[in-house]
């Protein structure tokens, strides 16, 4: 291992997310509910389309879109592309706003 | 560079225990302890070989943690299958089992969970014998507290439920909680103590003894333990794995065998599998040593906190995961806080001693809280994850039944349940009712 | 006796009044402005400790945080805080510290055994043996290793020891780490542009490198006075930078030096929560011990902490001193020491040539250039030197103190938690960390650079850097005063170890040497995080400042490979240990979690109430304080045979408004409700996706668009974050508003036959008639002057009635309910007997709703709609969620009339003795003999009428129960409808 391997993947760990309604605040103001890319099935999708939301994750190491709920501000939903490696927040968007992936995760 | 010789003239007397491939022969025990001692230790050699790869294998395990160590030490001993190689991206033993809090226990609702892990703590308390290797198992007791009458009918129905699969479990008062740990503040925190449940069996073991000790035992067994070679891709034909694309090229194999914890999802989803496993990050920390205090693993039912002291005297404890998906192995500010004050509410004496280090492990944190040792849907590949926190404990009985799944093509009779049907047939195993949200377990 | 003592007056002194502390029980005198560890030099104290492992002798090696051997206990009163570096401690008049690891006493310990066993003892010895027999090791080794290992005792105290500690948190545009010349520089430039700046040092002094060089104490002194005079710029002394966390985000500790041994009222640290928007790390370098045998003598110390102790605090740390270097700063101290008549020896340097030897003697010191000290000599303490110089000739000093300069280690962990590269600088023999502009600048010797001008340098152009970074644009750098240049500077020349016989130790907390790490590499513990594991290297309280390094570079050179090539282990946060109750902060103990308490708390204290934790409510549990089972019964059955009121202001309570809101809550809840007519209720029952009973309520429909939703206590914010989340993710676009009214309203519930008599008095203009207002019926009232809501809804099996007014007039309301409906027998009741009476009539709380359990399991299967779509409704149909073995709502009653059926109990098959299931409530029947409960059962609908074995190990109890139905109680439900 040389000295460019020994690197700590960085640089961020403790997340501060951007609300759209209340500003820069601390992950503790916020609950996440998991991956934001699945969308629920419509209702005669059948059990395994079901199955497959409920359960079956990509779980990807680098960027991934996920929900955070303001619990403790404006109780809004975010969509909030993070990377699980640095913790980089790309981008932070309301459900109904167009999702901004980065380029290389798209 | 030079080697300093300080001992050359001694060591020159001494034949080492050497085997073919430079290993350490000898057993381990306190009169060779005595006789290297005598002769400046010299003639320990390595304690597990550092295989080059072969080009197949009949079995590849992916990750030199505990539980690939342990199936590949089980694929050995117990089935005769010797043509096994562990790839590890790194040095083994660095992931979960080099990361945890060491506890040790079998404590569970589910009966099937109970006697999965009743299993395991059955195997830890033979394994310096089955290893010849001291792991310091220590059965010193976990202790759970309760604050409310719920939580007590909870841990009532647990505890017989496990009394009457022959597991212990005691049933302590105030009073006796007290005795058995005189830190502990029964009355003047948010939630007061009202009592608590120990399993006398169990305890902690030293975590790094336990991937070192494997790793010998299963080298001198005849495995290959194959160090700094990251599986990049799982290779297939037709349907079926024929091998795996690493950073040392491509070795085949009839079975492959994903042991990789936190990284199953990145792996699987190299032959296009999606698994109902999220990777979160579960913190830990050590205090500085002090003279004993604390002996007994001691969690408390009102926040999320457990600590037990070790043989060297730092207190090691540790709280809940972060709550989102995190491949990052570090800690945080915020959970550090919140972990000290549940630290401090339940054990106020701890105030000035001082916490040395925080890190964080990644977890394969399952659907409904529960493993998974699973054929999948790709004909050779077998999955040992989904340990959510509870993979270290599950290290013996893991490493067992996963080796009898791939041998013999049934699953072990503890670990039936454990399959990736589940999910699909609703057969959940969710020990907290917390539901199809891996952050909550 | 020691050589070491105090020659005249330092920089650090703050007057001469005498300063008495004991030590170990004895008594001694030191100096305002003194360190603990200054103050043991004074008096010649020269063992201070014992060795983690073979419990050797060990005297103050260091002046900082760096500490590896002087660890002692500090003891207040009945209060210990084991584990403080002496070199961190500041004295105050009546200290009381006491040496650690030792028994009995420091001079005669027993386990100093260990050291002539330690041939026996090398690194993971214990994974070796220890195996037989097998029952000994928890009842005899471990105990022993225990007893051993460890470091200071803790006073088993459970009162807290301190004052709570204090959380901040700040705001600033830049965070400089260190206020050596570097960061001093930094924070002068980039504070008199106006940006927000702190600058945290973790020296109770000002000024790193610059205080040790009096040359310099004039540019100090007026930079700093400048520095105070911007009122943007914080400065935080005696604070360390704890961790890097990411997002700008810092951990900071601040502590206060005790300055009398008075009780202590406020806190000693405080922890600081720092967000930046960028970072100068000029956090300096850690100067490193070379490895050879002996260097763990008491009287051997590092020769840079040796120079602080002489500026700082007039204290000479020998009276016949060497100095073994590689490098030119070691020569510093010799020249002071020089300076102020304390006798040095020797210069020993293993370069053959530097600048600084020629200034050295030049100046008439002794450097044997181009040798080495083979060995210290002593038994207790230093004796002597044994040195080979160039020409290969050995020759023996005697000295009792040697100062040891391996080098400087720059402080990397900051810069490599925010992600920084680390390269090999071979001029330092060190990693240097390199950190992304975005997040900040590394500045200083940190950055590789030496001398103090350059770092002042150094400083000023991370500042400008940051500058631009953050958008200033070219700056304006404010006036400097004048400083003295950089002198010519020798190149250091590696030297790790020093092999020979005897110990040489890279860890002197953990007593690992350097045969210690080759023998873990020979059995193949060769990757640096196995060696660090294998023999502990690195991992005692001081975290390997000093020797890490040396250790990895051993590892490196019996490896035969590049130090870049071994790497070094991932420098975890915290860089100083942090104490327990720093972290905790003032959330603590009584203030663990907040306490909710209900509109009417008082009311219910002062009628005698013992409230009970229900989630993090404090509800009425019983009217007494004696909460055994016949006060609980004594009001439950006065609900069933008269009337009673309860609080039920702690249920959720969520509205839903807006025209798509019944098509809405049809899709949250499994059983219709765009059907339910105004004015009514209906009990509404919610799944998870996965099929799984989520919660369960009542919802009244209060006008056409106009939706009332209750909860259950525990589950009020998890069913509130259900329903937004999908309002907003799956139902985004329509027309739906979740309010969270919760706190807005009390609630009471008034039950028992007489409930209609009672209300119909007090309720203005309201028939309550079952014509008018029939079961679950829903209205809006005016109780006692104000509008309320009234609700026909029952959870006890009676005729009942809830009754909701806004919180603010909830007392006003409950008084008079309770005055006006006395007479007629009302009657307040707790949770202990509401839960009696659900239990009996079979409603389900918790225990049942346990996040396991299906609608069918419960028996609500018929409830959910068969068409449609719902939350859950695909998920619930998955075959092991239907019959079969699943557990399902059964009541339970022992034969027995006697006998008490608890909680938790198990039920079994009576013929294979199997375990079916478990009793989830139990309570004592109202109006039957015997208790009554409910159980989830295998199979459970199919066994009513069976009889099976209830068995309880833990209370040692089995005895035969009869399934029944999950209604104990008017199955027919006539009461409600009565």
């Amino acid at each position: 291992m040389n000295a460019a391997q020994a690197r700590i993947p960085g640089p961020t760990e403790m997340l501060r997310i951007q609300c759209p309604h209340c500003g820069c605040r601390d992950e503790t103001e916020f609950r996440y509910r998991g991956d934001a890319s699945i969308s629920r099935p419509l209702a005669d999708a059948g059990e395994a389309a079901f199955v497959h939301y409920v359960y079956h994750r990509n779980n990807p190491k680098g960027w991934h879109v996920e929900w955070w709920l303001h619990v403790s501000g404006c109780r809004a939903v975010l969509r909030v592309v993070r990377h699980t490696v640095t913790h980089e927040i790309h981008s932070v968007t309301l459900p109904q706003e167009p999702v901004d992936i980065p380029w290389e995760a798209r | 560079m030079r080697e300093p010789t300080t001992n050359v003239k001694i060591q020159l007397k001494r034949t080492p225990n050497v085997r073919s491939d430079g290993t350490d022969s000898g057993d381990y025990g306190l009169l060779r302890l005595l006789r290297e001692g005598i002769f400046g230790h010299g003639g320990w050699r390595p304690a597990w070989h550092k295989a080059q790869p072969r080009a197949h294998y009949r079995v590849l395990v992916i990750g030199g943690g505990g539980q690939g160590l342990a199936t590949a030490h089980a694929l050995a001993t117990l089935h005769g299958i010797t043509d096994v190689a562990v790839l590890e991206k790194g040095p083994i033993g660095l992931g979960n089992v080099g990361r945890n809090t060491t506890i040790i226990r079998s404590n569970y609702f589910h009966p099937d969970n109970v006697r999965f892990y009743e299993h395991s703590l059955q195997l830890w308390e033979q394994l310096e014998r089955t290893l010849n290797f001291n792991v310091m198992v220590s059965q010193r007791g976990t202790l759970n507290l309760f604050h409310t009458e719920a939580q007590r009918d909870l841990f009532t129905r647990r505890a017989n439920g496990m009394r009457l699969q022959d597991v212990d479990a005691v049933p302590l008062d105030r009073k006796e909680v007290k005795s058995l740990v005189p830190l502990v503040d029964l009355d003047h925190g948010r939630f007061p103590v009202l009592g608590g449940f120990l399993q006398p069996r169990g305890g902690t073991v030293r975590h790094d003894a336990v991937a070192w000790g494997y790793a010998r035992a299963a080298s001198r067994a005849g495995v290959d333990i194959v160090e700094h070679c990251e599986v990049r891709r799982i290779v297939t034909a037709g349907g079926r794995v024929t091998g795996v694309e690493t950073t040392q090229g491509f070795i085949g194999a009839d079975i492959v065998c994903l042991a990789v914890a936190g990284h199953s999802s990145t792996l699987a989803s190299t032959v296009g599998l999606q698994l109902p496993i999220e990777s979160h990050v579960l913190q830990a920390f050590v205090t500085e040593a002090i003279k004993p205090v604390l002996d007994v693993v001691l969690t408390y039912g009102a926040g999320h906190f457990y600590i037990s002291q070790s043989d060297k005297g730092g207190l090691v404890f540790g709280g809940h995961i972060d709550g989102y998906n995190t491949y990052g192995q570090r800690g945080t500010l915020p959970m550090a806080e919140e972990v000290a004050a549940a630290g401090l509410t339940l054990l106020p004496g701890l105030g000035r001693v001082r916490v040395l280090r925080q890190w964080g492990g990644v977890m394969d944190m399952s659907m409904d809280g529960s493993p998974l040792i699973s054929r999948t849907p790709i004909e050779g590949l077998y999955l040992n994850g989904g340990w959510c926190y509870g993979g270290f404990k599950a290290i013996p009985a893991g490493g067992v039944a996963t080796a009898h799944l791939i041998a013999t093509g049934e699953p072990h009779a503890i670990a039936r349940h454990m399959d990736l049907d589940r999910f699909a047939d609703g057969r959940l195993i969710d020990e907290r009712g917390a539901g199809p949200y891996p952050w909550a377990h | 006796m020691s050589g070491s003592t105090r020659l005249g007056s330092g920089l650090f002194d703050r007057g001469t009044t005498p300063i008495r502390f004991r030590f170990d029980g004895t008594a001694y005198v030191g100096r305002a402005g003194d360190t603990l560890a200054a103050a043991l030099l004074a008096n010649g104290v020269q063992v201070v400790g014992r060795s983690f492992k073979y419990h050797r002798r060990r005297g103050i090696y260091t002046a900082g945080p760096e500490e590896p051997c002087a660890l002692v206990t500090l003891i207040d009163g009945k209060q210990r805080e084991p584990n403080r570096p002496a070199t961190l401690v500041p004295l105050f008049d009546g200290l009381v510290a006491e040496s650690q690891n030792r028994w009995p006493s420091l001079r005669y310990d027993v386990l100093s055994l260990f050291g002539l066993l330690s041939r026996f003892l090398p690194a993971g010895f214990y994974y070796k043996t220890f195996m037989w027999p097998a029952f000994a090791w928890e009842r005899l080794y471990e105990p022993l290793i225990r007893r051993a290992a460890g470091l200071g005792r803790l006073q088993a105290l459970t009162t807290p020891t301190t004052a709570p500690a204090e959380t901040v948190h700040d705001h600033t545009e830049v965070l400089v780490v260190g206020a050596g010349p570097a960061g001093l520089s930094a924070a002068y430039v980039l504070g008199s542009t106006g940006l927000r700046v702190i600058l945290a040092e973790q020296d109770s002094h000002l000024g790193g490198g610059t205080l040790l060089d009096p040359a310099w104490h004039a540019w100090r002194t007026a930079l700093l006075a400048r520095l105070t005079c911007l009122p943007n710029v914080r400065i935080w002394a005696q604070t360390t930078v704890i961790g890097a966390y990411g997002h700008g985000v810092y951990g900071a500790l601040e502590s206060f030096a005790r300055t009398t041994s008075a009780p202590q009222t406020a806190a000693p640290e405080r922890l600081h929560v720092v967000r930046a928007a960028a970072t100068v790390l000029a956090t300096g370098c850690v100067e490193r011990l070379i490895a050879l045998p002996g260097n763990d003598l008491p009287g051997v110390l590092l020769a840079g902490a040796a120079l602080r102790y002489l500026v700082g605090h007039g204290i000479s740390a020998g009276h016949r001193t060497a100095v073994f270097t590689n490098n030119d700063e070691a020569y510093s101290t010799a020249l002071e020491y020089m300076r102020q008549g304390s006798p040095i020896e020797a210069i020993i340097d293993v370069r053959e040539y530097s600048p600084a030897a020629d200034r050295a003697r030049g100046a008439g010191l002794t450097v044997y250039a181009g040798a080495k000290v083979e060995a210290i000599v002593g038994s207790h303490c230093v004796r002597a030197i044994r040195v080979r110089d160039r020409e290969g000739q050995r020759f023996t000093l005697a000295v009792d103190c040697v100062l040891l300069s391996g080098g400087q280690t720059p402080a990397t962990a900051l810069a490599t938690q925010l992600g920084a590269e680390l390269r090999w600088s071979s001029s330092m023999a060190a990693f240097i960390p390199d950190l992304a502009p975005v997040i900040g600048q590394v500045a200083g010797s940190t950055h590789g650079v030496c001398g103090l001008a350059s770092a002042v340098a150094d400083g000023i152009s991370a500042a400008e850097r940051i500058a631009a970074t953050l958008g200033l644009g070219a700056l304006q750098l404010p006036p400097f005063p004048p400083a003295p240049n950089d002198a010519p500077r020798g190149d250091l020349e590696p030297c790790w170890e020093i092999p020979g016989a005897g110990a040489a130790f890279v860890d002197l907390q953990h007593d690992v040497t350097t045969a210690d790490i080759r023998l873990a590499r020979r059995e193949g513990y060769e990757h640096v995080e196995h060696m660090k594991r294998y023999t502990t290297h690195g991992m005692a309280t001081d975290q390997g400042r000093i020797g890490g390094l040396v250790g990895n570079a051993v590892l490196a050179i019996a490896r035969g490979i590049d130090f870049a090539e071994v790497g070094q282990p991932k420098a975890r946060p915290f860089l100083e240990p942090v104490p327990f109750a720093a972290l905790a902060g003032g959330e603590t103990g009584a203030h663990f979690k907040p306490k909710r308490r209900l509109p009417l708390h008082d009311w219910h204290a002062a009628a005698g109430a013992t409230f009970v934790n229900a989630g993090l409510w404090l509800r009425p549990l019983v009217y007494a304080q004696d909460t055994s089972w016949s006060t609980v019964m004594a009001e439950a059955r006065h609900v069933r045979r008269e009337v009673g009121i309860t609080d039920v202001s702690s249920l959720g309570k969520i509205e839903v408004t807006g025209s798509d809101a019944a098509a809405f809550l049809d899709c949250l809840y499994a059983n219709t409700l765009s059907t339910l007519t105004m004015g009514r209720c209906r009990y509404g029952l919610m799944l998870r996706e996965d099929g799984i009973v989520l919660d369960d309520g009542t919802v009244a429909r209060l006008g056409k668009d106009h939706f009332l939703l209750t909860t259950t206590t525990v589950n009020a914010a998890t069913v509130l974050e259900h329903l937004e989340f999908h309002r907003q993710t799956v139902y985004p676009h329509w027309d739906v508003a979740i309010t969270d009214v919760g706190d807005h309203w009390a609630q009471f519930a008034v039950a028992g036959p007489l409930s209609r008599a009672l209300l119909s008095e007090i309720l203005e203009n309201t028939d309550l008639s079952n014509a008018a207002f029939p079961f679950m019926a829903a209205a809006g009232v005016r109780v006692a002057g104000i509008p309320g809501r009234l609700f026909r809804i029952s959870f006890s099996g009676e005729l009942a009635y809830e009754v909701a007014v806004p919180a603010r007039h909830a007392l006003g309301v409950w008084s008079t309910l309770i005055a006006l409906g006395t007479p007629m027998g009302l009657k307040p009741y707790g949770l202990d007997a509401l839960n009696t009476l659900r239990i009996e009539k079979g409603h389900m709380t918790g225990a049942e709703l346990n996040g396991q359990t299906t609608a069918s399991d419960l028996g609500l299967g018929r409830l959910c709609k068969a068409h449609g779509d719902y939350i859950g409704a695909t998920l619930r149909r998955r075959p092991a969620l239907n019959g079969g073995t699943r557990l399902e709502l059964v009541g339970v009653r022992p034969i027995d009339g006697e006998q008490r059926l608890r909680n938790g109990t198990h039920l079994l098959d009576p013929d294979s003795g199997a375990s079916l299931g478990f009793v989830t409530s139990a309570t004592p029947a109202t109006e039957q003999v015997g208790w009554v409960g409910l159980a989830l059962l295998s199979g459970g609908h199919a066994r009513h009428g069976q009889r099976l074995i209830a068995t309880a190990p833990i209370h040692d109890e089995t005895y035969a129960v009869d399934i029944t139905s999950p209604h104990h109680l008017d199955p027919e439900n006539t009461r409600v409808r009565g």
